[in-house]
């Protein structure tokens, strides 16, 4: 992400000249803030290029059904992302902005990140634990974790909800359900 | 008279104890998990997923109806309670709904609200009845060229007609048929977008992308608003209708249906327009216009049955042409594909025992969730007071459950996570996320289609628009594209002077549609103002 951001910040220095209707004068962070939608654009056009560069050093197969080939799509998807993200530009520098499903404004409130990335690293870690320590472990791990991320500070009710959460799922799941989920080492023991 | 004993065979299915119990926790399920604040129907239904893979598919499908609907009242619990509509077709509820809360007539309110659903959920399922066997085999001749064009029509609607950007509408499709695009080409078997993994070679499973879009998605972007503080939730009674009440609300409850069903069957993106267009019909016909904006029970009743009877009308393209025309009926398109069930006009006679087994448990699914969930209004409203740290940690946590429970393999929650972020992007930057779920569900299928109408033409592009039905398909997708030119050559309609009034400011300035026009004309109106107030 960090690439991308700096992109975005080095396209926005041109923006004011670009803008030929600025959508409201505010501070410079109100402006950066309205153009870090470049970086949507950016996104896509990575994607766009990730997809063509697929496509084409795609192996040629010989034995291809129909005069529609498997790259056909892919290209008038990586083109049009390219085309896509070209548009998205020049509205964003024409003052256009994104409004989120409740209608406000999008990108127009500063945003806690670091709570996103703490949230982040624990599913990340659940991912990597689930296996070695089993479900029921790792999922109260995973729940008291978010909690405490989002806030959460009771250490005597958080843990408590956090394992009868996991360990009811984990019955559920495996014996009302028939989803098997891994019962690690814990479940070894009881 | 055949679709009758078909349903009666299905009632059978639908009727026996373990199915019947199915229904019950699918509508327990449902309405606990939807109640709660921001999460609307189609997390409701992507996050209890996992729950239905141990049973069978008839059994799973039961629950799931029952998950639907129990998710689609949830909301409405929210959006009257809280005032924090999980989804947009419960906006329009809120802005009745909760004034009526807030003045002591919230029983009122859930009551109009759940028989709302149950009248617009019958009126319309019974339509689905006399409609789909009918619809399916009209669709039974189309061939390749005529889908290709019904879901390029799919993709140009939900980018077109919702939202207020086309060109972040196109961006979402686009990362939708990109995320779909991973995998080995069904037809020649070459691997694209893998990278050379043996993981990405299967493809990304739509269950994962939607439980990340959806799911993920919002928990993390609420967590990067962890500054805003939660509304207070009401307490509320016993729900129950007086007889004035009563008065009041029948007549919407059964013009709901009327605006609903048509909306919910064609790509529109469901229950937005309708419910917003019941709430404008029944303002204008209210003989108490005075009290809309501050509680009036008809502008809750309408819409939450024109909600519903779209429900039932999105269920009429998923079953006999496939086409998932909601978020909600893009995730069962992936719950049926789970199960290798194809829907579309073939699925009345290879699977009748399941398609009026499902059938026959939406109306078992309403009936419960009538019989259940009044008496149990208080305790739902409970729910809404759990801590959102909680609740949140609860959705990663049932995220997770649900990512590895696919297919038993870690990495799939580390793909559930970088899509999620996707979602949280896509959410900070407005871009629509219904687009893209439907370009993941329906990107591969359109593929094929094509490329099956043009080995059939032998790579002429004619041989996609050489049946009458495409070519339609074609013109209206044309009328969509070229709308907001055709609209600015008819000469500029007023515009509401303010800029994004509520639907109550816009109701006042409505289109010249005569008062009770629930038909294609009203419709036009409709989205009409809609993108006026957007504009």
């Amino acid at each position: 992400m960090s690439t991308e951001s700096t992109d975005s910040a080095s396209e926005s220095r041109e923006a004011p000249e670009a803008a030929t209707r600025p959508p409201a004068p505010g501070s410079w962070r109100e402006r950066l803030r309205g153009r870090s939608e470049l970086g949507v654009s950016v996104l896509l056009l990575l994607v766009g290029v990730l997809v063509l560069s697929d496509t084409f050093t795609m192996e040629t197969v010989a034995d291809q059904r129909g005069p529609v080939g498997p790259r056909t799509v892919p290209i008038v998807v990586g083109v049009s992302l390219l085309v896509v993200a070209v548009v998205l530009a020049v509205d964003v520098l024409r003052g256009g902005r994104g409004e989120s499903d409740q209608g406000e404004k999008a990108g127009s409130e500063p945003a806690d990140w670091r709570t996103v990335a703490l949230l982040a690293g624990i599913f990340l870690a659940a991912a990597v634990l689930i296996e070695p320590l089993g479900f029921p472990v790792t999922g109260a791990l995973l729940f008291w974790g978010s909690a405490y991320a989002l806030g959460s500070r009771n250490f005597s009710r958080d843990p408590l909800i956090a394992a009868v959460l996991s360990m009811a799922t984990f019955a559920a799941f495996n014996t009302l359900l028939g989803v098997p989920l891994p019962g690690g080492p814990l479940m070894g023991v009881l | 008279m055949e679709s009758l004993s078909s349903l009666l065979d299905g009632f059978g299915t639908a009727l026996t104890p373990l199915n019947l119990l199915w229904a019950a926790v699918g509508v327990l399920l449902g309405t606990a998990i939807g109640v709660l604040p921001g999460i609307g129907p189609a997390m409701a239904v992507a996050l209890l997923l996992p729950v239905t893979y141990g049973l069978d598919p008839i059994g799973a499908f039961i629950m799931f109806a029952g998950i639907y609907y129990g998710g689609m009242f949830g909301g409405s619990t929210t959006s009257i309670l809280l005032n924090t509509p999980g989804e947009s077709a419960a906006v329009v509820t809120a802005i009745e709904g909760n004034p009526m809360a807030k003045s002591g007539r919230g029983s009122q309110a859930l009551a109009a609200a759940a028989i709302g659903h149950f009248a617009g959920g019958m009126i319309g399922t019974i339509l689905l009845v006399a409609l789909a066997p009918t619809v399916a085999s009209l669709a039974v001749d189309i061939g390749a060229p005529d889908y290709f064009a019904i879901m390029v029509l799919a993709f140009i609607a939900v980018t077109s007609v919702l939202g207020s950007s086309r060109v972040r509408g196109f961006a979402a499709l686009l990362i939708g048929l990109t995320i779909g695009l991973v995998g080995l080409d069904q037809m020649t078997g070459q691997q694209r977008l893998t990278f050379g993994s043996l993981q990405l070679s299967d493809g990304i499973d739509v269950v994962i992308v939607a439980v990340g879009l959806f799911a993920i998605g919002e928990a993390l972007w609420v967590a990067a608003q962890a500054h805003r503080t939660a509304g207070e939730s009401i307490p509320v009674g016993q729900p129950w209708l007086g007889g004035s009440d009563l008065r009041r609300t029948w007549k919407p409850w059964l013009r709901g249906p009327a605006i609903g069903f048509p909306f919910g069957a064609i790509p529109a993106g469901g229950a937005e327009i309708p419910t917003f267009l019941s709430y404008v019909t029944e303002k204008r016909l209210s003989r108490h216009k005075n009290e809309f904006g501050k509680g009036a029970i008809e502008g809750v009743a309408g819409p939450e049955s024109a909600a519903s009877a779209s429900a039932a009308g999105t269920l009429v393209s998923l079953l006999t042409l496939g086409l998932p025309t909601t978020a909600v009926a893009a995730v069962m398109l992936a719950a049926f594909q789970q199960y290798g069930i194809q829907p579309g006009p073939l699925l009345f006679e290879r699977e009748p025992d399941l398609v009026w087994g499902l059938i026959a448990s939406l109306f078992v699914g309403m009936v419960l969730l009538l019989v259940l969930n009044l008496p149990m209004a208080p305790v739902w409203a409970k729910l809404l007071r759990v801590p959102r740290p909680y609740l949140y940690a609860g959705i990663l946590f049932f995220a997770a459950v649900g990512a590895y429970a696919v297919g038993g393999e870690a990495i799939d929650m580390v793909i559930l996570l970088i899509i999620g972020v996707l979602g949280l992007m896509m959410r900070r930057f407005g871009l629509p996320v219904l687009p893209a779920i439907i370009g993941v569900i329906l990107g591969p299928n359109a593929e094929q289609q094509l490329r099956r109408a043009l080995q059939i033409s032998d790579g002429s592009v004619t041989g996609l628009v050489n049946t009458p039905f495409a070519v339609t398909v074609y013109v209206v997708i044309a009328v969509l594209l070229a709308w907001p030119w055709l609209r600015r050559l008819a000469g500029g309609r007023g515009r509401s002077p303010e800029g994004r009034g509520g639907p109550g400011g816009d109701g006042g300035d409505g289109g010249p549609g005569g008062g009770d026009s629930t038909g294609g004309d009203g419709g036009d109106d409709g989205v009409q103002d809609k993108e006026d107030a957007k504009v």
